[in-house]
């Protein structure tokens, strides 16, 4: 049974769906952060009496991000393939499956990230304030770096999400270890091949959690005792 | 050189010199929340007028929801007033645009209660920020921060983080982050409501040491008597969004007219009385009751023996019920309240002796 999983053709379809995948998360956790973490800080700050007070405009994002975040990513998939063909040129394969995975990803952000900027205390804002800083010195020098420790943890979940969304792409050929696993595992009935994907994609996961704790723990200048 | 009256004209009398006009000047102002929707607007100050001479220290003392918050924000403009005017050095900032806005508050400088410092910059970079935010060269930045920390005492912990100083320290690097653009004005918001008493005190030796050395105008608000006590030299006392009583500091307490300062005064004074007399306490004397009187001291008077004087010159007896000596802005000021037997003829003698000494009297009441 073992011999399968290591042999030449599974190893490198291994290796691959395993590069895919960390294609596929990193391209859209980088764009998809690109996009949620301007909205976040921006949902952050919006509301009536805040900084960037623009209650009407958080109110209909917030619509926009809350639908996103609720249709079913493998509907979300197929919804947009029109989309997908426009900006990647194609509605398979793995540079197409970043598409969904990117759309999916910047709303979800954007609410972990406006989550982090809201936990930042009241008092600093209003210290800055009284120093005479902008709205825009406020969010660089005082809510981004005070939330930072927050905004790492924050992306940390977004990317072990990614890493399970990227699961479902192969329904558009997006490849990558679930799909491998869905493929091989499944159909074509090879457990090992199964397993041996969900073992790494655990030994992943958990990669990219420890990182993030170290991370969160190094920029966290609170608790030094 | 004969004295000729002439010489005192009030040309030539310095002491004459109109006072020059004061630093901080709140005109008729009103502030006005809108309530939110089903309820009505509700007032947090109304028609305030104050005035903070150019290097004093002014206290605001109220109760908490009394609006002393408000007010103080009014000065930097964190608060925009909804009538009236808030003048700060000729300028008024309530009508400041924004822009114009964050660049006078660089010329006001604030401490907060709870320090308000970034926990991700160290005790240096915090001082730093309002120099980043008004666009200061870092070599500039370098030349200024470290003798302000030299300041306030903290130059070995200039590489620690907020987690790892005291309350205390940290409120020095917020003092040190306050007077970082040169500030003509410090505003204080309960800089020492979460400190213990002994860094409170060490805390206010410092801000009477900014206030003296660099002519710093502090505009500070607090619940605690003991601040007022221990750094001003005037005080408001705020009720209600209305400011009752405002004077120098030693006449409040020496002679508090409203009930609130009052009852602020004796907080401290220790000079009400212990419950089981004052509930017994009547306005009419009775059979072989005792009157109880408070003799209240201020200034030079304190130091004259006057109980001894009293006894001999009036030959009566007094029990002593209560005193304390207190010292404000280093002028001792005492009450001492005394019983004596119920004698209309007896309570008089003793009444114009006091008052010839100097003392204030004050019948309390008779006691069976």
């Amino acid at each position: 049974m073992w011999p399968d999983v290591f042999s030449p053709q599974i190893l490198n379809l291994l290796i691959s769906s395993f590069g895919q995948t960390l294609y596929m998360v990193g391209v859209s956790g980088l764009i998809g952060s690109l996009i949620g973490i301007p909205l976040g800080v921006f949902l952050a700050t919006s509301r009536s009496g805040e900084l960037f007070a623009a209650p009407w405009i958080n109110s209909v994002l917030g619509l926009i991000v809350n639908a996103a975040r609720s249709t079913p990513f493998i509907i979300l998939v197929v919804a947009i393939v029109p989309l997908t063909r426009f900006l990647a040129g194609t509605s398979i394969g793995t540079k197409a499956a970043i598409v969904p995975l990117t759309i999916a990803a910047a709303p979800f952000i954007a609410r972990v990230i406006e989550g982090a900027i809201r936990g930042v205390d009241q008092g600093l804002i209003e210290a800055a304030r009284a120093m005479g800083a902008t709205p825009m010195q406020i969010v660089r020098k005082v809510l981004l770096p005070e939330a930072l420790p927050a905004i790492t943890l924050a992306l940390t979940l977004t990317v072990v999400s990614l890493i399970g969304y990227s699961a479902m792409v192969g329904a558009v050929g997006g490849g990558g270890l679930g799909d491998l696993g869905i493929r091989f595992g499944y159909q074509r009935f090879m457990p090992d091949v199964m397993l041996t994907v969900v073992i790494v994609l655990i030994i992943l996961v958990q990669g990219v959690q420890s990182l993030g704790d170290f991370l969160a723990r190094r920029f966290d200048k609170r608790s030094r005792f | 050189m004969t004295l000729t009256p002439t010489s005192f004209s009030p040309a030539a009398a310095p002491a004459a010199a109109p006072p020059p006009p004061a630093l901080i000047q709140l005109r008729e102002v009103e502030k006005t929340y809108a309530g939110r929707t089903g309820t009505g607007a509700v007032t947090a100050l109304h028609t305030i007028t104050l005035d903070v001479p150019k290097g004093a220290i002014l206290g605001v003392i109220g109760r908490s929801g009394a609006g002393k918050s408000t007010l103080i924000r009014l000065v930097n403009g964190l608060e925009r007033p909804t009538r009236g005017q808030v003048i700060v050095d000729g300028t008024d900032i309530s009508a400041l645009d924004e822009r114009a806005l964050r660049h006078e508050r660089r010329s006001i400088g604030m401490i907060f209660q709870h320090f308000n410092l970034l926990a991700r910059r160290t005790a240096y970079d915090n001082v730093a920020l309002p120099l980043e935010i008004a666009g200061v060269s870092s070599a500039a930045i370098k030349n200024k921060v470290m003798p302000l920390l030299d300041l306030v005492g903290l130059a070995d912990k200039a590489r620690r983080y907020p987690a790892e100083l005291s309350g205390g320290q940290k409120q020095r690097v917020g003092i040190a982050r306050a007077l970082a653009t040169d500030p003509k004005v410090l505003l204080s918001d309960e800089a020492t409501s979460a400190l213990d008493p002994e860094t409170t005190e060490q805390i206010l030796a410092l801000l009477r040491q900014v206030n003296a050395e660099l002519d710093l105008t502090i505009l500070l608000i607090t619940h605690e008597m003991s601040v007022i006590k221990a750094v001003t030299d005037r005080v408001a006392v705020i009720d209600g969004g209305r400011i009752v009583e405002e004077g120098p500091t030693f006449d409040l307490f020496t002679r508090p007219q409203h009930p609130t300062t009052r009852s602020f005064v004796s907080s401290i004074t220790g000079n009400e009385l212990p419950a089981h007399l004052a509930s017994r306490l009547s306005a009419q004397p009775l059979a072989g009751s005792q009157v109880l009187v408070r003799l209240t001291f201020t200034g030079g008077d304190a130091s004259q023996p006057f109980l001894s004087v009293l006894t001999r010159k009036l030959n009566i007896d007094l029990g002593i019920i209560q005193g304390n000596v207190d010292y404000i802005g280093g002028h001792p000021f005492g009450t001492l309240v005394v019983s004596t037997p119920a004698d209309q003829a007896h309570l008089q003698a003793l009444t114009d002796a006091s008052r010839e000494l100097g003392l204030q009297v004050e019948v309390l009441g008779y006691v069976a």
